[in-house]
Order: C-alpha cells, then sequence, then structure tokens
C-alpha cells in the first residue's frame, strides 16, 4: 500500500476504529472451517435485506398511498402498483423483485432458524443472538404483513380486515385497541398510510437495528458449527482457535457461492413464475380492494399459514371469553415460546450430530406438523381439517414444552474434542 | 419450464381443494402478432365501451407491430392523444344503475381470473363461449362459467344465440348436480370454428395486455441464468482454490 493510502487511514483510524473493525468482524473474526449447506442462510437472510430496501426505496418513489378511486373509478394506490409495473422503466423487474424478495426472506430466514435447532444455535452463550433472532422474526411478520396492505388489492384488504379484527378479541381493550390500529373503524385510506409509514420507516429502522445486534452479539461469542463443540477451547500457540479460519477471505468467498446459487434460484421466480403459482402473488389481488364485495375465501400469505393454522385451531371458549382471543393468544405464544428454547432444551449436546434417536424423531414429527399447519393454512376449514391442525397445534407446542424432560431422557452420544469436518 | 414447476410444486394442493367444481376448456392462447392485433380490434370494438382498460395505453399497441398511425385511424375511437389510457366514457355510477355492477377494469383480468380450476385465459374463454338465452334475466342473457352475471353477451351477432339444456346427475353421494350442457340455437355471423378462434385472439390480447413485459421478461430472464450459472462455475473455483490448504 502506498504511503499516502496509508497516511489516510491512518488519519481515520485515529478518529473511527476503521481497521480494528475490518480485522474483529471480518480478517481476524475466526469461524468453525466446518460450516455446512445451512451455514449460508444466515448471509443470505442479509443479502435479502439488502435486496428489499434497495427495491423498496425505488417503489416509493412511485407508488402512491391513497385508497381514493381515480376518474376511472379504481384505487390510486392499486392504479400506482400497475403504473410501476407498465410506465415505469424496470419498474416491473423492482417490484416483482420485491414481491418474490418478501417470500424468498420467509423460505432463507426459516431455513435459517431450521439449522438453529439441528445444531443447538441457541444453547449457552447463544441465548442473546437467538432472542434478537426470535425479535427479528416477529419484527417481519409485522414487516410482510404491513406490506401486503399496499398494493391494495381485494386479499390486501380483507386480509388486513382480518388479521386486525382479530385483536378486537382481547377483552376490554380489544374493540378500542383495533381501532387505534386502522386509525379509522374499517380498513381504510387511514389504515393504509400509516401501514405505509410502518412499513417504509418504523419497521424497517428496527430491523435493521436488530440484524446489527444480532450480528454484534454473535461476533462477541462466536459463531457455532455442525458439530455443536466450541472451537474457542483449543487454541493455538498463535491465540487464534485451531479449528478457526478468518471469515475474509474464506467464507467471503465460500458465500458468494452461495450468493449465486440463491440468486439463480431467485431469478427463476422473478423472470418465469413471478406469481409463484399464486402463492407469492395471489391472484384475487389483482382486483383492486372492494369493502363491499367479500371474497369467497381469504387465504393469508404462505408464510403466516402455520400460525394462522394454529389461531383457526383454537375452537374452546375458555373463562367466559371467546375462542378467537385464546387462538390470537396460541398463535402469539406459538411465536414467543421459540425465544424459550435455550433453557428449554436440557440436552448434554447441543448438535443433532451427538442427540439421539428420540430427539430426531421428535424433531422429525415437529417439522412434518409444521408444514401440515401452513398446507391447512391456505384452506378453507372443514371439521376433518380443524381435528388435525388441532392435533398438529399440540405437536407444535409439545415439542417445545416437552423438551426439558424428552431433551434430558434421550440417549446422547458423547461430543467430539475438536470438529470432525 | 414454468408450468412443470408450479404444477409440480402444487399438485397436492390442487388435488386437495374442495368447493364447486368449475369446467374450464384449455384457451390456446397464442403470442403470434396477427393473433393479437386481431384480439385488440375485437377488443377495442366489443369491450371498450363499457369495460375500461385504464392502467394499458394505447401507443404500447405498437409492441404488436402496429404503426402509431394504424392505431390512431382503426383503434381509438374515445382518445385524443395516442399515449392516453384505454378509458371509457361510461360513468361508473349509471353503469351500475344499468348492470347492477359497474362493469370491471379489464387490464390485468386475466391475472385476476386465474384459480385451482385453470389460468385466467382458459376461464376468459370458457366465459365468452358460454353465454345462453335467458329470459328471466333483465339482459335476456346468462352464462355458465359466471352465474347471472351482470354482462349481455356483447358477441352475440358473431357466436349467435346458445340455450341451455338442463339435466340432473347423480352426484354420488344421493344427491343431484345440475348439468348444463348449451345448443346453438340460433346461427351468427361465424361458424363455431370461427367463433373459437376469435374468442381465442380476444383471450390471447387480455393476456398479452395483463402483461406486456412478459416476453422481454423471459428474455432477460434467460440472459440473467446464463450469466449468473457462469458466475457460479467462477465463483466455486475461487472457493475451492482458496480453500485448498484448509482440511
Amino acid at each position: 500500500m502506498t504511503t499516502k493510502a496509508q497516511a489516510v487511514i491512518d488519519w481515520v483510524d485515529e478518529r473511527f476504529p476503521l481497521t480494528s473493525s475490518i480485522k474483529g468482524h471480518l480478517t481476524e473474526y475466526y469461524a468453525p472451517k466446518n460450516f455446512n449447506f445451512w451455514y449460508f442462510f444466515g448471509s443470505l437472510a442479509l443479502l435479502v435485506l439488502v435486496i428489499q430496501i434497495v427495491t423498496g426505496i425505488f417503489l416509493v418513489m412511485h407508488y402512491k398511498p391513497d385508497a381514493s378511486l381515480n376518474a376511472s373509478g379504481v384505487p390510486v394506490a392499486f392504479a400506482s402498483v400497475e403504473y410501476i409495473m407498465r410506465d415505469v422503466p424496470g419498474g416491473w423487474l423492482i417490484r416483482y423483485m420485491h414481491s418474490t424478495g418478501a417470500s424468498a426472506f420467509f423460505i432463507v430466514v426459516y431455513l435459517h432458524m431450521f439449522r438453529g435447532l439441528l445444531y443447538g444455535s441457541y444453547r449457552k452463550p447463544r441465548e442473546l443472538i437467538w432472542i434478537f433472532g426470535t425479535l427479528i422474526f416477529l419484527a417481519l411478520m409485522a414487516e410482510a404483513f404491513m406490506g401486503y396492505l399496499l398494493p391494495w388489492g381485494q386479499m390486501s384488504f380483507w386480509g388486513a380486515q382480518v388479521i386486525v379484527n382479530l385483536f378486537s378479541a382481547i377483552p376490554v381493550i380489544g374493540p378500542d385497541l383495533s381501532v387505534v390500529i386502522r386509525g379509522d373503524f374499517v380498513v381504510s385510506d387511514a389504515t393504509l398510510n400509516r401501514f405505509f409509514s410502518f412499513h417504509v420507516i418504523a419497521v424497517p429502522l428496527i430491523l435493521i437495528g436488530l440484524v446489527a445486534a444480532h450480528i454484534v452479539a454473535l461476533h462477541e461469542v462466536g459463531s457455532n458449527n455442525p458439530d455443536g463443540v466450541e472451537i474457542k477451547k483449543k487454541k493455538g500457540p498463535d491465540g487464534h482457535p485451531l479449528d478457526g479460519i478468518p471469515f475474509h477471505p474464506y467464507y467471503t468467498v465460500k458465500d458468494i457461492v452461495g450468493v449465486v446459487g440463491f440468486l439463480i434460484c431467485f431469478s427463476f421466480i422473478v423472470f418465469f413464475a413471478p406469481e409463484g403459482g399464486g402463492y407469492f402473488l395471489e391472484f384475487n389481488n389483482f382486483i383492486p380492494a372492494d369493502p363491499l364485495k367479500t371474497p369467497p375465501h381469504i387465504a393469508p400469505v404462505w408464510y403466516f399459514t402455520p400460525f394462522y393454522s394454529i389461531l383457526r385451531a383454537v375452537t374452546y371458549p375458555l373463562f367466559g371469553i371467546d375462542a378467537k382471543f385464546w387462538g390470537v393468544v396460541a398463535m402469539g405464544a406459538a411465536v414467543v415460546i421459540i425465544a424459550f428454547l435455550p433453557w428449554l432444551d436440557r440436552s448434554p449436546v447441543k448438535s443433532i450430530r451427538y442427540k439421539g434417536g428420540l430427539f430426531k424423531a421428535i424433531l422429525a414429527v415437529f417439522i412434518v406438523s409444521f408444514f401440515i399447519l401452513g398446507y391447512l393454512g391456505v384452506l378453507p376449514p372443514t371439521p376433518g381439517r380443524t381435528l388435525v391442525s388441532q392435533i398438529c397445534s399440540v405437536i407444535y407446542f409439545g415439542f417445545f414444552l416437552l423438551m426439558p424432560w424428552y431433551s434430558k431422557m434421550d440417549k446422547c452420544k458423547p461430543e467430539p474434542d475438536r470438529v470432525t469436518g | 419450464m414454468k408450468k412443470l414447476l408450479t404444477s409440480l410444486l402444487f399438485a397436492p394442493l390442487l388435488a386437495f381443494a374442495s368447493g364447486a367444481e368449475l369446467h374450464l376448456d384449455k384457451a390456446p392462447v397464442s403470442t403470434d402478432p396477427a393473433a393479437l392485433q386481431n384480439g385488440a380490434k375485437l377488443f377495442v370494438n366489443y369491450c371498450l365501451n363499457c369495460h375500461g382498460a385504464s392502467y394499458m395505453r394505447y401507443n404500447r399497441l405498437q409492441e404488436l407491430g402496429l404503426s402509431e398511425q394504424a392505431i390512431k385511424d382503426n383503434l381509438m375511437f374515445t382518445a385524443d392523444k395516442v399515449g392516453e389510457p384505454m378509458r371509457i366514457a361510461m360513468q361508473r355510477d349509471e353503469a351500475k344503475a344499468w348492470f347492477g355492477a359497474a362493469p370491471p377494469d379489464l387490464t390485468v383480468i386475466s391475472r385476476s381470473r386465474a384459480s385451482e380450476f385453470g389460468s385466467g385465459a382458459d376461464w376468459l374463454y370458457t366465459y365468452l363461449r358460454s353465454f345462453y338465452r335467458d329470459s328471466e334475466r333483465p339482459t335476456g342473457w346468462n352464462n355458465v362459467v359466471f352465474e347471472n352475471v351482470g354482462m349481455p353477451h356483447v358477441l352475440y351477432e358473431l357466436q349467435g344465440e346458445q340455450v341451455a339444456k338442463v339435466s340432473e346427475k347423480d352426484d354420488g353421494h344421493g344427491g343431484k348436480i345440475k348439468e348444463i350442457s348449451l345448443e346453438l340455437a340460433k346461427p351468427g355471423k361465424m361458424s363455431k370454428e370461427e367463433y373459437d378462434k376469435a374468442s381465442a385472439d380476444l383471450v390471447s390480447y387480455l393476456v398479452w395486455m395483463g402483461e406486456p413485459m412478459a416476453e422481454k421478461r423471459k428474455n432477460i430472464g434467460t440472459a440473467v441464468i446464463a450469466f449468473l450459472g457462469l458466475l457460479f462455475v467462477l465463483s466455486y473455483l475461487l472457493k475451492k482454490n482458496y480453500w485448498k490448504d484448509i482440511h
């Protein structure tokens, strides 16, 4: 490096931790050398966040959060989305990237969370990383829900109507609370504008803050790995973990492979199936919102359906309060309970590689029930389907609440001292 | 490819879906410019009086191989400037009084009519060919696909007049299903084949208008994926080279 460039860097370093941050988070951040396929999804989640923010910035330049009807009798918000699709140069690409990005975000994040389950990434000393992660998931759900109202199609409108109405089931404060959320007695222009504000400013700010906290906490304690052993326990004479390699360049070049692989899948959807078979962009959402015409079947977008199924599975009123309220409680609990995993898991080992058959079987049943819940959530309910979703909801909660017992009973294998590659 | 992928992905879902069955004919959607031009002509002559296409600008029809002058001379009846969207003069509240509901904007109708029973094009193609005479309806028309529809059969001059033969069939669970079959009672200007072709052209136009950039999107997509494929190989080799000493 030329002395002049070095002088500039020195000047900055005296005033800002530039070189030390690059070292601490990249060139001298030691990550376990045995990361496998499942470890791509953290960096991919960050990539999708960037895609959503950048495409979002350009969408906001042309989108109009206005529920009033234009001269042709179409809501301005709906028409502005079609304006982006047709009259804004490259607008269709930006919009499809954003709409596909929403689904991609959840796919990547679900896989990222599943990785945590597989290898015990939530266990001590990573409890706080896991809590930040759960909060990110919650913020992401709020972000997606409010963003879905903005195109102001039939599913946008009625989906919001159904979900906001759920809050009115809360005793005493419910009805007023739902009015506060909507800003009106029905989903209306006021709702559209406040959801727009939350979607583009408030929730993204929270999301970025939480993501930063998630990464800072991770780099404080170091990454877990598929063996679930702490690489910091075995250090070489140079003071670096024997099984650790610098994040940069090793994992930057590896994550580029993951990024390109992801972009190939992403591009297949964006360019060849942007509607995702009616699951990424629902067909009914090409009809402008009509408050007087309730669609026969209102299905939430696929990424909410497991939790929506849990909500619908609760059909018994308790303590004189409506079943709908307990459904809301169950749905909220289903998300919040994830944060408690670090204290529910009592297994002597972290990774599934050294756990016994009992845990593997229970995890498999849990994953299958989660898929069934997701699947039932897109369908209209029937008595048979409700029964199945009730059974699956019990399994969902059982996985968490019974974990202190079955994780102790499980016959685990001894953990190795070093990672096994 | 797209159809194969989506049908594989969602096949189990569709099999599970319940509710009223809707039998739709497969629409022979074409991207041939002649068919699309004919569809555009039918659209502005027969649809664009009651239905608007308010997100679609006339000058975009140039993408179908028409010159600006040809569009102005042959296809623009209610607009002055070729950059204007396809709006209509009919007032929505009046339309509501006449038909019971304001006719929907048709720009993206082909995208919104998709369902588990078929694509939006299939629905439209079947709908356009399923009008029949019904003296109990205020317009004198009814439709098999869209029961008690407010829209009269505007293409009846071309198709002729169909009548419905209602028969009842056992549904296997002790109930009865109403089955409607249509017969041509009074021929129109076109033969059945000609009318089917005209409907297919009109539907092809509606599909094109729903997403005029669709072909461009696929072309760009092919190039993007080819580029990413190459980049994938290079990035994999780069990773392998960096990692050769890590065991």
